[in-house]
């Protein structure tokens, strides 16, 4: 049985994150991370390799760089890492990023499982998952937030939905989207920082994966960026000055216009 | 292979094409602008960086190759237990307007178990035609039945635009249907347009990461597909002389058992801040989670709600549902006061429709100033201690 881990580098933001195990805030400078929703997928696929004693394998389409997180994944204990990375990738969108993560994943041999974070937080489109899965043929289900029960043929799940949670049987093999605080993903131990670092890894370009061209890359993606702007602002606003009492008391008048029309 | 390319006569050189990268793969050399190839990821970010049209992405065109039989604008509207979300009604209603300008015509799409109601409440909002499709696999939002209807749909009507409401279901639904018919799909848009020269859908949204706005086209796929956030678009008033056609359509083919409903729970609906009157919203700058307490009880004195910014969310000072912007909730309250927050595009994105929004900030250069109507450039605990001081003192409390 094999389980892949859709993993994806995104740009560190300057936000001011808790780290989930020592609660201390981290503030990290402009770096490449693990889209955060990602390492919750890490997490479950290892305790469900253990569980089903599966190959579990970390998959990414990137840069080169991507080596040191997907290493890093390993450190986490995923077994091997696969990192789909060539020119002729580049400009890829959603369509086109499915794609070519569905030939890796072919070439491993396919998955019984795969795990993809809720959503990338760079570009927060959510959409790899199910596109994914269309490509592989199989079910999938969207922000999962509990394995319930999880067999090599079948797992029951729970998945978040507006107002409420559903529980659900998915038929292997399928994709799950992973909700955060599924887990508390885990820190790599140092044995596992050892093992990260020699852990089987494999980089793959397009030829290697038989890609046609015209569905990876630039090439390969239907959308298209047209114009980028920066939103033009409404009129000035009006300046409220003074010390907090005064200010309190214009607002008081604000407020109390507002809710002047609102209440019935 | 699709590159970025430079002309070199049209640049000037002065570099603003350079901080406009996020994968710094542009750079001076000799007073131009060069790219490095392998590192750019022909995002296209820094096209509307540069005020001389020195920069272009050329791009070899593959996509649907009959794409000028595709027409109509349709939308997928949602149903729980037979009634229609307001999102497909919000989505009608732009389609309306998105019709009128490109001379076509608005089909809903109507599944279900038992929905044959609700279709008249979708032609009163401005549908043409409803694709009706009643059967018992379509009872739950499962995607496997429903993709199933929708990509026969449009594989014999062939809809130029396809849009769905980035609901939890419609933001799973949406990209399956969108890689079975191998075509574009932009998530989360906020404003949707026709380009009057191409009559190209344009898709506009927060850029990936950063302050800007990305608008983006579907050129040479079909349908061009969009999700766009419940709340984002102004509800139409319903048109009760309009009439329509209801077309019946077949139901699911086959047997769709992968995936199964065992249960649903559903929290009774707390009152959700998308439809408060009254705003108390917290940004970082509110500055530990102790003052937290301040916005909560001036919610709670002004019978309002709170929300915040997606950084309060992260550091764990607010939950999720409280959340505004283009990943949390759109809100539309008659007033919005905003204790600081700075005012990201991702955080505008869900108050376009806040009537009256105060803007409490130490920084007076804070974006979310461009868009207050009150601005009050200081301490915004200081601030809210005083006015809740003051209506206390009040109300005799
Ligand atoms: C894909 C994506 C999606 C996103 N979605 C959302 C979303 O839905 N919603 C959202 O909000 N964000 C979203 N973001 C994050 C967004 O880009 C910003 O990072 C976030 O909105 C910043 O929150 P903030 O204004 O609270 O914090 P900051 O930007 O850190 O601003 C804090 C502000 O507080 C002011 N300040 C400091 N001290 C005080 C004081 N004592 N009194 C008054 N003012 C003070 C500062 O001057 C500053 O302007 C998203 C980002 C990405 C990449
Ligand atoms: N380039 C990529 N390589 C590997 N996995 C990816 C990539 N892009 C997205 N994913 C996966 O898809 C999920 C959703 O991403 P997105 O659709 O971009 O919001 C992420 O959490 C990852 O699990």
């Amino acid at each position: 049985m094999r389980i892949a881990v859709c993993i994806k580098q995104v740009p560190s933001t300057n936000e001011v994150r808790m780290d989930p195990v020592t609660h201390t805030i981290v503030r990290d400078a402009r770096q490449s991370v693990t889209n955060p929703f990602d390492s919750y997928a890490i997490e479950l696929a290892v305790q469900l390799g253990q569980k089903l004693n599966a190959e579990t394998w970390g998959i990414s389409m990137g840069i080169p760089a991507t080596e040191r997180l997907l290493r890093d994944a390993c450190a986490r204990g995923l077994d091997k890492a696969m990192l789909l990375t060539d020119r002729a990738f580049a400009g890829a969108d959603t369509l086109a990023t499915a794609y070519t993560l569905s030939l890796g994943i072919g070439y491993m041999g396919g998955a019984d499982l795969v795990l993809c974070g809720r959503m990338a937080v760079d570009g927060d489109t959510a959409q790899i998952g199910p596109e994914l899965a269309e490509h592989l043929g199989i079910p999938h289900v969207t922000d999962v937030c509990e394995v319930i029960e999880a067999t090599p043929t079948k797992l029951v799940v729970r998945r978040l939905i507006e107002g409420g949670t559903q529980r659900l049987t998915v038929r292997l093999p399928a994709l799950l989207t992973v909700a955060k605080d599924i887990n508390q993903p885990r820190m790599p131990s140092i044995a596992g920082v050892r093992y990260g670092l020699e852990a089987p890894f494999v980089a793959l370009g397009a030829a290697e994966l038989g890609a046609d061209p015209a569905h990876i890359g630039l090439a390969g993606s239907p959308t298209q960026v047209v114009r980028t702007y920066v939103p033009e602002r409404g009129g000035e606003a009006i300046a409220l000055e003074g010390d907090a009492a005064t200010l309190a008391e214009r607002l008081l008048e604000i407020i109390e216009e507002v809710s002047g029309h609102g209440r019935a | 292979m699709a590159e970025l390319k430079i002309n070199l006569d049209r640049c000037v050189g002065c570099g603003l094409c350079v901080s406009s990268c996020p994968a710094g793969a542009l750079s001076m050399a000799d007073k131009k602008a060069r790219v490095d190839p392998d590192t750019c990821v022909l995002c296209g970010l820094c096209l509307g960086s540069c005020r001389f049209g020195a920069i272009s992405i050329e791009k070899d065109h593959g996509g649907a190759a009959d794409r000028d039989s595709y027409r109509d604008i349709w939308v997928f509207c949602e149903q729980r237990s037979g009634a229609v979300l307001d999102v497909g009604l919000e989505l009608i209603a732009k389609a309306r307007e998105l019709a009128e300008r490109r001379g076509c015509r608005v089909a809903a799409l109507l599944l279900g178990r038992q929905v044959a109601h609700a279709a008249h409440s979708l032609i009163a909002a401005g549908a043409d035609t409803v694709y009706l499709c009643e059967d018992a696999q379509l009872g739950h939002n499962l995607e496997l039945p429903y993709a199933e209807v929708i990509t026969r749909l449009i594989r014999s009507h062939r809809p130029e635009i396809l849009l769905f409401g980035a609901t939890a279901f419609g933001r799973s639904l949406a990209p399956r249907v969108a890689a079975r018919v191998q075509t574009g799909l932009t998530a989360d848009c906020t404003e949707l347009d026709i380009d009057p020269d191409t009559g190209l859908l344009l898709q506009t949204r927060p850029a990936f990461g950063g302050n800007l706005m990305a608008t983006i086209h579907t050129q040479i796929f079909r349908p061009q597909m969009a999700t766009v956030r419940p709340g984002v678009l102004p509800a139409p008033t319903p048109d009760l002389t309009r009439t329509g056609e209801i077309v019946p359509v077949a139901p699911p083919e086959g047997l769709f058992d992968a995936v199964v409903l065992l249960e649903e729970v559903l929290t009774p609906p707390a009152a959700s801040i998308a439809d408060a009157e009254i705003i108390v919203a917290a940004g970082r700058g509110i500055d530990g989670h102790k003052n937290m307490a301040l916005v909560e009880e001036l919610a709670e004195l002004l019978g309002g709600a709170v929300g915040c910014s997606r950084a309060v969310v992260d550091i764990g000072w607010a939950e999720y549902r409280h959340q505004i912007g283009q990943t949390g909730l759109a809100v539309s309250p008659k007033l919005l006061i905003a204790c600081g927050i700075s005012g990201s595009i991702q955080f505008l994105a869900g108050i376009g429709g806040a009537q009256k929004v105060v803007a409490i900030n130490t920084d007076p250069e804070a974006p979310i100033f461009g868009v207050a109507d009150y601005k009050i450039v200081g301490d915004c605990v200081e601030v809210l201690s005083a006015l809740i001081a003051r209506i206390k003192a009040d109300r005799g409390l």
